[in-house]
């Protein structure tokens, strides 16, 4: 089981590294799909005596559902509509970004160990894969121009997020997890609906054209 | 309590529902009236916690939530002039947002589990963007942009801050809990370290969604290019309850013997956001981006205020109540005048109180009591705060306060009388509006409200600034 587990946290962390260096942005959105659904299994496989079985499998269900397969589908629906094909273009190179990850991962996993964690870590990779995929998402916010880009970067965030929650699933309320997975949704939603209309209105997708307003 | 929370909802549900965009506004007014009234009986009644203890209300809660709801009242008449003067423009989704970003706040106002105030918090921000971009044209759909990215990272980062709380909280002995009460009766058995990581990232994400410098870069553009109200509410509402969610966090800090911690963050991230505004403030030629960076300043000053503790925390309370009223009567006077010259730009705005006999000399009056001139309520909570500053002993603290606080006065004071005053000139096509009874009127109302605040404070509202600054001071 803990091997399996194991198994699961570095394969999160091999797939923030390829959203970093893919450079087509339906693959992104794939590979972070793919993300999605690996890590709904976690709830499952870190699933102790303390939890409740209908939480447990609510939370796996709902994580499979919303970051696996409405978002992703969303998105890739939005792509369709507003025609997008085009490569990402990154502000940072593919090569510098995946660099600046990498690093930020060796970071996470060299110094987690030493945080003084108030509680037994479920597992060692836990805390070291969270913090990375936080890294690797705002990596991709702030370097990545097309606007799709950028919501993915800001879903790897949640992601990472979600993952270290796991951390706390044994007392965190139903409700506020729920909670946090139709935010996540409806937050993709809107921006989803701002893309439609960025896209209209400059035909095109990219952020450098929002440059009018500033002091 | 619960039903001034579903409430709204049900209106906007409502208003999604009509189909008549003449009589969808009504349904605003209504849901208004309404909230204020239940405001107004929470007053009287105090009820106890409810949704066990998930929802309850405290000085600090019903502080923010009365702001709130005078200002959102002010704003539900006020729309019914400005949707009138735009009927060409579908309303549905701009009333049926508002009405949710109403809900929202109040939940935010009454919300004691900090997992439940973070899901809530969310809400107001997407409430919001469908709001910015009411104008449908390119500069606003590029503030809504930048107000969502922004706002949703800062959300994020506080998500996370939220959970390294939790964590704090689950140690040996520990409460493993989000519940506030909880949290600050169980505040010796929380992991003291975490509770600073903790601290970090909520002040960042919450000080996101307040417009607090470094992270204030989407309020210009916000404020700019949203309509006169949503600046109102921005300003007296959504910055408003997330700084109520800092000093929900700040008691935690508090309690957990980290007070000092949170309070020396709180004062930096003011006077920088004092600072900053008072930069950016030089030489702007937009009133309603005038108006933003006037919104980053006060924030400033909130944080200042909570981060001096001691007299200056009930000030800072006091404050929150002064800026929200005071934004509304400049926003609402703002969006006049905007609509009057159809410009915002100063260099084509001139003798506004020649033109708009009351928003005009409204505007003026605003800016006169936003930057501390008494006889208005600001001049005294600002005074607070300063002597307070005295109090705890940091003369420097206060005494840069000040130098701000002149430089802010004067180029406000430069931008504000340029338009303000002089002769409009002849226009080439005379525009069609005016003053009206539902345009002019909230600005006065709030302002008579600022005005009557300064010159006599209700005991009533005094204890409940002393009460919500006792949770916080050190």
């Amino acid at each position: 089981m803990a091997l399996w587990t194991g198994f699961v946290f570095v394969l999160v962390v091999g797939l923030d590294l390829v959203v970093l260096a893919s450079s087509r942005l339906r693959g992104a959105i794939r590979t972070v799909a793919f993300q999605g659904a690996v890590m709904s299994a976690l709830p499952l496989l870190l699933a102790s005596e303390h939890h409740q079985t209908v939480h447990v499998l609510a939370l796996a269900l709902g994580a499979l559902v919303v970051k696996g397969v409405v978002i992703p589908g969303m998105m890739l629906w939005a792509m369709r509509e507003a025609a997008i094909r085009r490569e990402l273009e990154p502000i940072v190179g593919f090569v510098p970004s995946m660099v600046l990850g990498a690093v930020g991962v060796a970071l996470a996993f060299t110094y987690s160990g030493s945080l003084p964690l108030p509680i037994h870590a479920r597992h060692t990779l836990l805390v070291p894969s969270a913090l990375s995929t936080v890294w690797t998402g705002l990596i991709l916010v702030m370097t990545r121009r097309k606007a799709v880009a950028q919501v993915l970067g800001f879903l790897v965030v949640e992601n990472g997020i979600f993952v270290f929650g796991l951390l706390l699933s044994d007392f965190m309320p139903f409700m506020v997890e729920a909670g946090v997975l139709l935010d996540l949704l409806a937050a993709i939603f809107v921006m989803g609906i701002v893309i439609f209309h960025i896209n209209r209105e400059f035909a095109s997708l990219d952020t450098r054209r929002l440059t009018s307003l500033r002091d | 309590m619960l039903l001034l929370l579903l409430a709204p909802l049900a209106f906007a549900a409502l208003a999604f529902a009509i189909p008549s965009g003449r009589i969808r506004p009504r349904v605003l007014l209504v849901g208004a009236v309404l909230h204020a009234a239940g405001v107004a009986a929470l007053w009287v009644l105090r009820p106890g916690p409810a949704l066990g203890g998930w929802l309850a209300l405290d000085a600090a809660g019903l502080l923010t939530l009365s702001t709130v709801s005078a200002v959102f009242l002010a704003s539900g008449v006020y729309v019914q002039g400005y949707l009138a003067t735009h009927p060409e423009r579908d309303n549905r989704v701009f009333v049926g947002s508002l009405l949710v970003l109403l809900s929202a706040m109040t939940g935010v106002s009454l919300a004691q589990n900090l997992g439940l105030l973070w899901v809530i918090i969310e809400i107001t921000t997407l409430a919001t963007a469908p709001l910015i971009y009411f104008k449908h044209d390119a500069l606003s759909l590029e503030a809504t942009w930048k107000y969502l990215m922004v706002c949703s990272l800062g959300i994020a980062l506080a998500l996370l801050g939220t959970f390294f709380l939790a964590l704090a909280s689950a140690g040996p002995g520990g409460p493993r809990t989000l519940l506030l009460s909880d949290l600050v009766a169980a505040g010796g058995t929380l992991s003291r370290p975490w509770v600073r990581i903790a601290f970090a990232f909520l002040l960042a994400g919450y000080g996101t969604k307040m417009g607090l410098a470094p992270f204030h870069t989407w309020k210009p553009d916000a404020y700019g290019e949203a309509p006169g109200v949503l600046g109102a509410l921005l300003a007296a509402g959504v910055t408003n309850v997330a700084f109520l969610a800092l000093v929900r966090v700040t008691t935690v800090c508090q309690a957990a013997g980290e007070g000092a911690f949170a309070r020396g963050g709180l004062l930096g991230i003011g006077l920088l956001s004092i600072l900053v505004a008072a930069v950016f403030m030089v030489g702007q030629r937009d009133f309603k981006r005038l108006l933003a960076y006037s919104s980053v300043e006060h924030m400033g000053i909130l944080a200042l205020g909570v981060g001096l503790g001691g007299a200056a925390a009930a000030g800072a309370f006091f404050h929150m109540v002064n800026n929200g009223l005071t934004k509304g009567v400049l926003f609402f006077a703002a969006g006049n005048i905007h609509r009057a010259f159809g410009s915002k730009q100063v260099d084509q705005v001139r003798g506004a109180a020649r033109r708009l006999p009351i928003s005009g000399p409204l505007f003026l009056l605003g800016f006169l009591a936003i930057t501390g001139s008494p006889p208005f309520s600001p001049f005294f909570s600002e005074f607070a705060i300063l002597s307070g500053a005295f109090h705890v002993g940091r003369p420097v603290v206060a005494s840069v306060f000040l130098v701000l606080l002149a430089l802010i006065f004067v180029t406000m004071g430069s931008t504000v009388l340029h338009i303000v005053q002089g002769d409009p000139g002849a226009d080439e096509e005379p525009r069609q509006f005016h003053d009206r009874v539902l345009t002019a009127g909230p600005p006065l109302v709030l302002m008579l409200v600022v005005l009557a605040l300064g010159l006599w404070v209700p005991d009533a509202l005094t204890a409940l600034f002393e009460a919500a600054a006792s949770a916080v001071r050190g």
